[in-house]
C-alpha cells in the first residue's frame, strides 16, 4: 500500500488510534498523508506527540483522547496547547494507564476493565461517562475503564514483511500491539519491507510482536517517523523539532512552515524538503 | 560546603529511605540525582531506570558518556505493571499543589477551555492511588502552593483514594513538607539552612501546620557530597533550583 491508499480507507468522523509515544516512533508519513487529505472531524487516541499537534494545527481533529501530549525534549506540544486554549478541540483526558487499559479492553472485546487509576482524580470529573464499580468479590471500588474501540489504527515499525508481520528493533514497543488489536482497520508503515525469511536477521524472535493477523496493510516509508525517533534506525531530529515548535509562534511563521513542509504533493516531496532545508 | 541544591538532593534521596527493592522513578534533575544518591548510599536495593526502557545495574552520572550496565528491560508496559503492583515510588514535579496534597500538571484555568494547557495528567492519577508519591517543587511560591488546584492530576488526602495511597514528601527550594498530621494536611517538616518560617508562610497560598520547633533540613555528608559531585559534574541541580 501507499500512504494515499491508507487515507482512502479512512472516513470523516472516525476514531483513529496512533501508535508510538510522545515524539517517538510515530507513523508520521501516514499523519502527513491525512494532512494532505480532506479528512476532518477525527477523534484521535494517542500517547500524544507531534501527530496530535499537526492534526490539530490542520483543523482535522474534533476530539483528542490522551494522557499527555508532549514532544519529550520539548515538554509541551505548542499546537495542541493552542488548540486546547482556543477551545478548538474537545478532549477526553485520562491517566496514561487508563488509555492502555481502554485499548486492552477493546482488544479483548470487553466492555470495560476495572482498575484503580482515575479514582479520586479530576479525570472522573471531566469524563462524567466514566463509572465506578464495586468488586463482586469484596468491597473494593474501582474505575470501570471503558473499551477504547478504534475505527482505525496507524503504527510505524522498523521492519515488516509484505504479509503484514511487523518488527520493532528499538527499546520499546510502546502500545502499538494494543492499538492494532483495538481497531477495525489496521495499518502499519515501516522503515523497510524485507523478505519474511530475513526478519530474524536484525532482531530476536521477541521483536516480532506484530503478527500478520493484526494488520490489514503495510506501507514502506523510509524515514516515515521523521522527525520523531525511530531507534535504532535514526534518532529524533531535534533541530527539525525545534523548528516545528518555534513555527507555532504565529500564524505567519506557521503558514511558512506549512508551505515548505506540509503543503507538498507527496511524502517524497516532504523528505526532499527536509533534506534541502529551505526554512529557518 | 553544600549549596541549596545539594540540600535539596539529599532531601529527595531521603524520601526513598526505607523503600528497598522498588523502582525509584524521578522527574527533574534534583530528584534524579537524589534517587541515584539514595541507591549509592543507604538504599542499595532500589531499582533505577535510564528514563528510556532499561534498568541500570550501575549508577552513572546524569550527563556524560559513562557506560550503562543494563540489568533489565523496562518498557512502558512494564512500568505500568510495577506501578499497579505497588513496587514503585515516584517523585513528580507538580505545577500546583494544595494543602491536602492534590496536585496539578494538567492545565491552568477551567479545564474545558484552559488559559494554559500543560502536559496532561500523565500517570498522576494512577501513581497516587497505587504506590507512594512524592513531589519536587524547585520554585516554592504562592503560584505553585495554592488553595485549590485547577485540576486534580494527583490525588490528595481529602479525596477517595483506596488502600494504597501515600503522599510521602514534598521537597522544595525552601523546605521539606509532609502530611504527618491527624488530618493529613501539609506540615512543615524541616527548613533548609538560612530559610525562615516566615519566608515559607509567605510563599505558601494556604495555611500550613507548623510545629513549635522546626528542625533544619540536614546537609549532605562528605561522602554524599562526593557522590553528588560525581553524579552531576555539570551542576544540572544548581540550574534547576530557584535561589
Amino acid at each position: 500500500m501507499t500512504e494515499a491508499d491508507v487515507v482512502a480507507e479512512l472516513r470523516d468522523g472516525m476514531t483513529i488510534g496512533i501508535g508510538g509515544w510522545g515524539s517517538r516512533r510515530k507513523p508520521m508519513s501516514l499523519v502527513r498523508a491525512i494532512l494532505r487529505s480532506p479528512l476532518e472531524d477525527l477523534t484521535i487516541v494517542s500517547y500524544g506527540g507531534p501527530d496530535v499537534g499537526l492534526l490539530c494545527a490542520a483543523g482535522k481533529v474534533k476530539k483528542v483522547v490522551f494522557g499527555f501530549v508532549s514532544l519529550d525534549s520539548i515538554p509541551l506540544e505548542p499546537h495542541f496547547r493552542r488548540a486546547r486554549e482556543s477551545g478548538a478541540v474537545a478532549a477526553m483526558e485520562l491517566d496514561e494507564g487508563m488509555l492502555r487499559w481502554g485499548l486492552y479492553a477493546a482488544a479483548n472485546r470487553l466492555p470495560f476493565l476495572p482498575m484503580r487509576a482515575g479514582f479520586g482524580s479530576d479525570v472522573m470529573r471531566v469524563n462524567p461517562s466514566l463509572k465506578i464499580v464495586r468488586s463482586p468479590y469484596g468491597d473494593d471500588e474501582l474505575v470501570a475503564m471503558p473499551a477504547l474501540k478504534l475505527d482505525a489504527a496507524l503504527v510505524h515499525m522498523n521492519r515488516a514483511d509484505a504479509q503484514g508481520a511487523g518488527q520493532f528493533l528499538g527499546p520499546d514497543l510502546y502500545f502499538d500491539d494494543l492499538y492494532l488489536m483495538a481497531a477495525e482497520k489496521r495499518f502499519m508503515s515501516c522503515e523497510r519491507i524485507v523478505q519474511t525469511e530475513d526478519l530474524l536477521k536484525e532482531g530476536s524472535v521477541h521483536t516480532l510482536r506484530i503478527n500478520r493477523s493484526m494488520t490489514d496493510g503495510v506501507v514502506e516509508a523510509p524515514r516515515g517517523a521523521h522527525f520523531t525517533s525511530c531507534e535504532p534506525d535514526y534518532p529524533r531530529d531535534e533541530a527539525f523539532q525545534k523548528t516545528y515548535a518555534a513555527a507555532a509562534a504565529s500564524d505567519e511563521t506557521w503558514s511558512e512552515f506549512a508551505r515548505v513542509y506540509l503543503d507538498v504533493e507527496s511524502e517524497d516531496a516532504y523528505q526532499a524538503a527536509v533534506r534541502t532545508g529551505g526554512f529557518s | 560546603m553544600s549549596s541549596v541544591a545539594d540540600v535539596c538532593v539529599a532531601a529527595c534521596a531521603d524520601a526513598w529511605r526505607g523503600d528497598g527493592e522498588i523502582l525509584a522513578s524521578a522527574f527533574g534533575s534534583v530528584p534524579l540525582i537524589g534517587a541515584r544518591l539514595a541507591r549509592l548510599t543507604f538504599e542499595p536495593e532500589l531499582l533505577l531506570s535510564d528514563g528510556e526502557a532499561f534498568l541500570l545495574a550501575n549508577v552513572p552520572a546524569l550527563s556524560g558518556a559513562q557506560e550503562k550496565i543494563v540489568e533489565g528491560w523496562l518498557p512502558f508496559a512494564s512500568v505500568f505493571e510495577l506501578l499497579a503492583a505497588g513496587r514503585r515510588h515516584v517523585m513528580m514535579m507538580p505545577s500546583q499543589i494544595d494543602r491536602s496534597g492534590n496536585m496539578n500538571i494538567s492545565c491552568v484555568g477551567d479545564w474545558s477551555k484552559p488559559t494554559r494547557q500543560l502536559i496532561g495528567s500523565r500517570g498522576g492519577p494512577g501513581n497516587t492511588v497505587n504506590h507512594p508519591t512524592s513531589y519536587w517543587v524547585p520554585n516554592h511560591s504562592t503560584r505553585s502552593f495554592v488553595k485549590h488546584v485547577d485540576f486534580v492530576s494527583g490525588v490528595g488526602y481529602d479525596r477517595p483514594s483506596g488502600p494504597f495511597h501515600e503522599i510521602r514528601r514534598v521537597v522544595t527550594n525552601l523546605c521539606v513538607l509532609d502530611f504527618e498530621t491527624p488530618d493529613h494536611s501539609m506540615r512543615l517538616r524541616s527548613l533548609h539552612p538560612g530559610v525562615t518560617v516566615e519566608h515559607v508562610v509567605e510563599s505558601t497560598g494556604f495555611s500550613l501546620t507548623i510545629p513549635g520547633d522546626v528542625p533544619a533540613t540536614r546537609t549532605p555528608t562528605d561522602d554524599e557530597m562526593r557522590a553528588i559531585e560525581s553524579l552531576d559534574p555539570s551542576n544540572l541541580r544548581g540550574t534547576e533550583v530557584k535561589v
